[in-house]
């Protein structure tokens, strides 16, 4: 297989704090051979000196120095790896709570989450809140390490008690799938090949899961969106239109409605790094020339039918990251695609509860927590429902004092809230 | 749930994507902040990642100037293709000198044969303060050290210039938000995701100018601290050091006397492909004399403010 055809699986590691994520990605990385050697030495090395064993693999991705002194990730740490068969981006995210942004963070681009469970504690709620910013984010498959299974004599029973719980969130949060595998991250064990000290288990090892897993279903990709950001002048006169396509296949010849104006237009020539082309696929950046003369500019979204709806308000499911926390009436600023606009919170409609997954009212939304709101926006936005469209469905909060990026936001909610 | 994927299509090929996503950062943040400069030291890594920023603009001319953090101890090859590409593209170029924080006061001459590496901080940061950047492009990726793996696509720079890891901005989806208040900055790295040997393929396949040192050739070399270190007005031999000839290449480039050769046969960008691929060392640990100082010499300097 050619190295540049490989398709690439972005994952993300969630769950508690020292469940072992940060130590199954280092054995996967070392027991695959990602690691030059003198990376190897390094953490080697490291792990010496602090007096943490021969070789503490959670100092693979653990790199910050905070880091390696309390024996906690705080932030997240990306890293590239491809096997014969597949290409990987691995986000390795921060347990603990405090740090539960970092982890939206890293799901938030994440095809397939690889969820860490400590046999021993079972679901604990950091990891179901985790498995809850994970669905909202729209992540559909899940691998769950069940870890620590090496002091627990690789008891079965006490691997399916943890598979129970599993099935029952995953099946009630909506994932399309999900596999469990019984590991020892520290020996590895099922982590790159299957072990023959879980006789009992069938499956396959984790990083078999991972090679066949389900790198996002593209059947529906919707319709095509590209959000203005950048207006070319070109030679003679011309004005052509930049951004980053979205949806479905853009084609030349396309009809396409320019929004918020609401002002229909044709696509004469789509142009992207390599030169003119006759279409254009997501994720592809593009400028793109159009036959009438419209006034178009950064913030426009240009949309093929069936069209964003246009308002200036929204209901959403918010992440809220704030050290205050969210009520009604506050002022923030929203980003949403290419364009940045004051808004008001208008109400606060529930908060939910991770526990039961049940929504209740609240009066305000705290650090870390999950609810719904009504906004109200100053200029009118082009919107999709999230779970139709990530981009045009999705928009952060920014703190109009601080600037800090206070909440993550998806237009609509998801279907496990319905 | 039925979300559709938010990235790629699956047919869009990998450097596509990369080439995609990096001109799709270089955008927003020229259209978000009032001032940004690109950080351009003639190195593969900011050529590549000028290249990208000349092809997110074209036709027109780029929307921001170019500057060079010069410590005075460059590669004269390096210095030569940095004023060529810069004049072939039209770019304004701001050179900041590290030798006029030095005459200035602001940080203390290491001698002439000292390292002035860790003084670029300073010079990068009153250049930033000078012009009234607020942000700067720098083409440093993800993959090249543990610090650098924890850093945001847009990373947040107080008032003093210093990076915090413990307080890094939420960065959701691609919605890169580059606000920030006077006298803050940001830094960007559209070639976050990309990896040594993307680096090397999308150089081949689009057929740029590098520097004449990354390709294999002849020269005279001593070894210190288990490196090749080129001869020169930068690296003088010590007692008990020998020179000899070789072939070598440089796999990175920063100052001639803390960058370290590798022995290579490479002398095309094809050859150069195929020995990154098989590499077991990494770029940094084979070449960078300054990443050696501590376990955290990286995480350390990004602190301060370097790149
Ligand atoms: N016995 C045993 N210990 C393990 C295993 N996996 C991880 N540990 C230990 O569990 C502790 C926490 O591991 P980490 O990998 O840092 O946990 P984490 O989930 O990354 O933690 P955060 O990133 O801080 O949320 C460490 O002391 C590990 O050595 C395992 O399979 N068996
Ligand atoms: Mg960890």
């Amino acid at each position: 297989m050619s190295d540049s055809t490989k398709d690439l699986l972005r994952l993300a590691t969630i769950g508690s704090v020292d469940d072992g994520k940060s130590t199954l990605i280092g054995r996967l990385l070392v027991d695959t051979r990602q690691l030059f050697d003198d990376q190897l030495d390094a953490v080697a090395h490291a792990s010496q000196k602090r007096g943490v064993g021969d070789l503490d693999l959670s100092f693979v991705t653990d790199g910050l120095r905070a880091e390696r002194e309390q024996g906690i990730t705080i932030d997240v740490a990306y890293r590239y790896a491809a096997t014969p068969t597949r290409k990987f981006i691995i986000a390795d995210c921060p347990g603990h709570v405090q740090y539960t942004r970092n982890m939206a963070t890293g799901a938030s681009t994440a095809d397939l989450a690889l969820v860490v469970v400590d046999v021993n504690h079972g679901l604990k709620e950091q990891t179901r809140r985790h498995l809850v910013i994970a669905a909202l984010l729209g992540v559909r498959s899940l691998v769950v390490a069940v870890n620590k299974m090496d002091t627990v004599n690789w008891s079965p029973t006490a691997y399916q008690s943890v598979v129970d719980e599993v099935d029952t969130i995953a099946g009630e949060l909506g994932f399309a799938n999900h596999v469990c595998v019984p590991v020892s991250a520290l020996l590895g064990d099922n982590v790159v090949d299957v072990s023959p000290v879980s006789a009992w288990y069938e499956g396959p090892s984790v990083l078999g899961a991972l090679e066949v897993a389900d790198a996002g279903v593209w059947e529906s990709a919707g319709a095509p969106r590209l959000p203005i950001q950048w207006v070319l002048r070109q030679d003679g006169g011309g004005r052509t239109y930049a951004g980053m396509m979205n949806g479905g296949t853009l084609l030349v010849g396309d009809t396409l409605t320019l929004l918020p104006a609401g002002v229909a237009t044709t696509v004469t020539s789509i142009r992207a790094g390599s030169g003119e082309r006759e279409d254009a696929v997501a994720g592809l950046s593009v400028d793109v020339a159009l036959a009438e003369d419209t006034d178009a500019g950064r913030g426009d979204l240009l949309a093929a039918a069936p069209l964003p709806r246009v308002t200036r308000e929204l209901d959403a499911t918010i992440c809220w990251f704030g050290d205050a926390p969210l009520e009604a009436g506050q002022r923030l600023r929203v980003k949403h695609t290419t364009r940045s606009t004051p808004a008001r919170v208008v109400s606060l409609d529930g908060v939910i509860d991770i526990t039961t997954l049940n929504v209740e009212s609240t009066r305000e939304l705290s650090t870390n927590e999950i609810g719904l709101a009504r906004l109200a926006t100053a200029d009118a936005l082009a919107v999709d429902d999230y779970r139709d469209n990530r981009v045009t469905g999705s928009f952060v909060l920014i703190d109009e004092v601080t600037n800090a990026t206070v909440a993550a936001g998806m237009v609509g909610r998801a279907s496990f809230l319905d | 749930m039925t979300v559709t994927p938010l990235r790629t299509h699956p047919s869009l090929d990998h450097l596509d994507a990369l080439e995609s996503q990096a001109v799709f950062i270089l955008r927003e943040v020229a259209a978000e902040c009032e001032r940004p400069v690109l950080l351009f030291s003639g190195g593969k890594d900011s050529a590549v990642l000028l290249h990208l920023a000349v092809k997110a603009f074209s036709p027109q001319r780029l929307p921001f100037p170019v500057m060079h953090v010069d410590t005075g101890q460059n590669f004269p090859e390096v210095l030569e293709f940095r004023d060529r590409t810069v004049e072939r593209l039209g770019a304004r170029l701001v050179v900041a000198r590290v030798q006029d924080s030095i005459d200035r006061g602001r940080v203390v001459d290491p001698g002439p044969l000292g390292s002035r590496n860790r003084l670029q901080s300073v010079t990068l940061l009153d250049a930033i303060t000078e012009h009234g950047f607020d942000a700067a492009f720098g083409g440093a990726r993800r993959d090249e050290d543990k610090a650098r793996a924890k850093e945001r696509i847009l990373s947040f720079r107080n008032g003093f210039g210093q990076w915090d890891p413990r307080a890094q901005r939420p960065e959701l989806w691609q919605l890169y938000q580059g606000r920030v208040n006077h006298g803050e900055h940001l830094r960007a790295f559209p070639l976050s995701d990309w990896t040594e040997l993307d680096i090397w393929q999308y150089i081949e396949r689009e057929q740029m100018a590098l520097p004449s040192i990354y390709f294999a050739h002849q020269r005279e070399v001593l070894k210190r601290d288990s490196m090749w270190l080129a001869v020169g007005p930068h690296v003088v031999p010590r007692e008990g050091e020998v020179t000899e000839w070789r072939s070598v290449r440089f796999r990175t480039v920063g100052d001639a006397n803390c960058t370290g050769a590798v022995e290579s046969d490479a002398d095309t960008l094809a050859a150069i492909v195929h020995e990154v691929a098989v590499a077991n060392v990494s770029e940094r640990g084979a070449t960078r004399a300054d990443d050696r100082f501590s376990e955290t010499a990286m995480e350390d300097r990004k602190r301060e403010g370097y790149f």
